[in-house]
């Protein structure tokens, strides 16, 4: 009853506000690899991994040596290459404009969307016969299975991100007077861009993925050729050393739009 | 350029928001516009501004606005509305650009407001670098620039902490004491509303009505701190919305 704040015993406040704030370190991921990497070459050396199971790393990199210093690794991936390109830029910019469309007028939004809806869950690769009948068993089909399979993911991701574009800054341009198109120039555009930009993450590596799936058909070059081929033949070094470009291929892309999105999105808070 | 407002209603589906509005709102003058949340004060701005059309009655300029003038009427808005991805600068130009003012005749337009708004070192800074007083500020520049005849303020300083609120508030008053211009003010806050205000409307709780158009004859700028007229201002505005505030609030919990 008396005095109770000078007795019992004196501790400090307990912290509880630890955790859940995770930030980047740069070597973990590294580690993490070289790690796994050197657990397979121990495990494959010492015979308790058998060659059928996991090929060793030592000799995928030697098959990549070889694949380098024959020349046949540009010649396998510049044909990759371009039409990953071909393919993803013209699926993006295709997509990107039909879901700014979709985004800004009521008709192209009821129109379309069911049908994008429709489109997105069919497995590209199923539709490869149709498309050699369509554009031919060379580049033309290639380009239009990559491009088809990134555009759907562009189009849902850009009307997203139109529609999340604040009301408040487009308001602000039409009690300006500012005209139709350069509201949509000067604030739908860049306020739907990083919407768009973490869309197009997701597109390319969907694109990658579908290089592998278009080179199954009519192609003699081809880092997804040559995957295939590998594979049919059960070659695990060499099946392992496309696996590895492709990987090596992502990394790439994503740490692009990486650039991309530091430079464009300056702004973001 | 005058605005006169004659018998304004206005219906969101079948809820009246507004009814039988009338109001004048002279040249050179600040009608400040207050009420109980939800009176429809803001809904009376966006019409006066042409964002949004009555149900009934008529919105009138009266006069031409004068030559220069590129946007007649121009909006300040409660949270500023400024392009993240552009500078202060780029801000300002926006609203040039779709004028076709652009090189040395933007830049001296824009020089001027800046000076005009005390942000001349900021030109080159991007919104999330200022603090929420001198994006106000930005957005008043922005304003300025494009000339207007009439400035449509909806709660510009509402967002604002009460300090940074005051300095705005001396600003505005200088702004106006240096070059007088026509304003519609909008606020919940009477202190602002008394500081600021020629003539202050109060409107009643939905559907809003005119309650009474008070008149301030004290010049903007004898109107200091704790003035004892507008502590007797203030406290009258007060009486005449404590029941309609009352109202309001208990309107909510039944709705």
């Amino acid at each position: 009853m008396s005095d109770p704040l000078n007795t019992g015993e004196i501790r400090t406040v307990p912290f509880r506000g630890g955790g859940f704030a995770p930030v980047s370190i740069r070597w973990i991921g590294l580690v993490v690899f070289v790690t796994l990497l050197v657990l397979a070459e121990i495990g494959t050396q010492t015979g308790f991994i058998t060659p059928l199971t996991l090929p060793k790393p030592s000799d995928v990199l030697k098959t990549f040596g070889e694949l380098y210093s024959s020349g046949l690794l540009w010649k396998h991936l510049s044909v990759s290459l371009s039409r990953l390109i071909v393919g993803a830029a013209l699926g993006a910019s295709v997509g990107i404009a039909v879901g700014v469309m979709i985004g800004l007028f009521s008709y192209v939004r009821a129109g379309l969307v069911p049908l994008v809806a429709a489109l997105f869950p069919i497995p590209k690769i199923a539709l490869l016969p149709l498309f050699v009948i369509w554009f031919g068993i060379d580049e033309g089909s290639k380009y239009a299975l990559i491009a088809f399979g990134t555009f759907t993911p562009t189009v849902v991701a850009t009307y997203g991100a139109v529609d999340n574009v604040d009301r408040g800054l487009i308001r602000m341009g039409q009690s300006f007077n500012l005209s139709w198109w350069s509201i949509v120039r000067k604030i739908v555009l860049p306020g739907a861009m990083p919407g768009i930009l973490s869309g197009l993450r997701i597109s390319l590596a969907i694109a990658i993925i579908l290089l592998v799936a278009a080179e199954m058909l009519g192609a003699e070059y081809g880092i997804g050729a040559y995957i295939l081929e590998a594979g049919s033949l059960y070659d695990l070094e060499r099946l392992f050393a496309g696996v590895t470009i492709l990987s090596i291929l992502g990394v790439t892309l994503s740490i692009c739009i990486g650039m991309i999105e530091r430079r464009l999105l300056r702004w973001r808070v | 350029m005058d605005i006169r407002l004659s018998g304004v209603s206005h219906f969101y589906d079948q809820t009246e928001v507004l009814r039988d509005i009338s109001i004048e709102i002279p040249s050179g003058q600040i009608v400040c516009i207050v009420g109980p949340s939800g009176c429809g004060k803001s809904t009376l701005l966006r019409l006066i501004g042409g964002l949004e059309r009555p149900s009934a009655g008529d919105i009138l300029q009266i006069g031409t606005p004068p030559a220069n003038c590129l946007n007649p009427l121009t909006y300040i808005f409660q949270d500023f509305a400024l392009l993240p991805w552009r500078t202060v600068r780029g801000n300002i130009s926006l609203v040039l650009e779709d004028h076709d003012i652009r090189g040395k005749d933007a830049d001296d337009i824009i020089r001027d407001v800046l000076a005009r708004t005390k942000l001349s070192d900021f030109a080159e800074a991007l919104p999330k670098q200022l603090s929420g007083g001198m994006k106000q500020r930005v957005a008043i520049a922005r304003a300025l620039a494009v000339n207007p005849a009439v400035m449509l303020m909806d709660e510009p300083l509402s967002a604002l902490d009460s300090q940074t609120r005051e300095l705005l508030m001396d600003d505005l008053v200088n702004l106006w004491t240096r070059t007088p211009f026509t304003a519609v003010y909008v606020t919940h806050n009477l202190a602002e509303a008394v500081r600021l205000g020629h003539s202050i409307v109060v409107m009643s709780r939905r559907p809003g009505e005119i309650r009474e158009i008070v008149k301030l004859d004290t010049p903007l700028d004898q109107r200091g701190l704790g003035d004892a007229e507008m502590e007797e201002k203030q406290k009258y505005l007060w009486q005449l919305m404590r029941e309609e505030a009352q109202a309001a609030d208990a309107e909510l919990i039944h709705v």
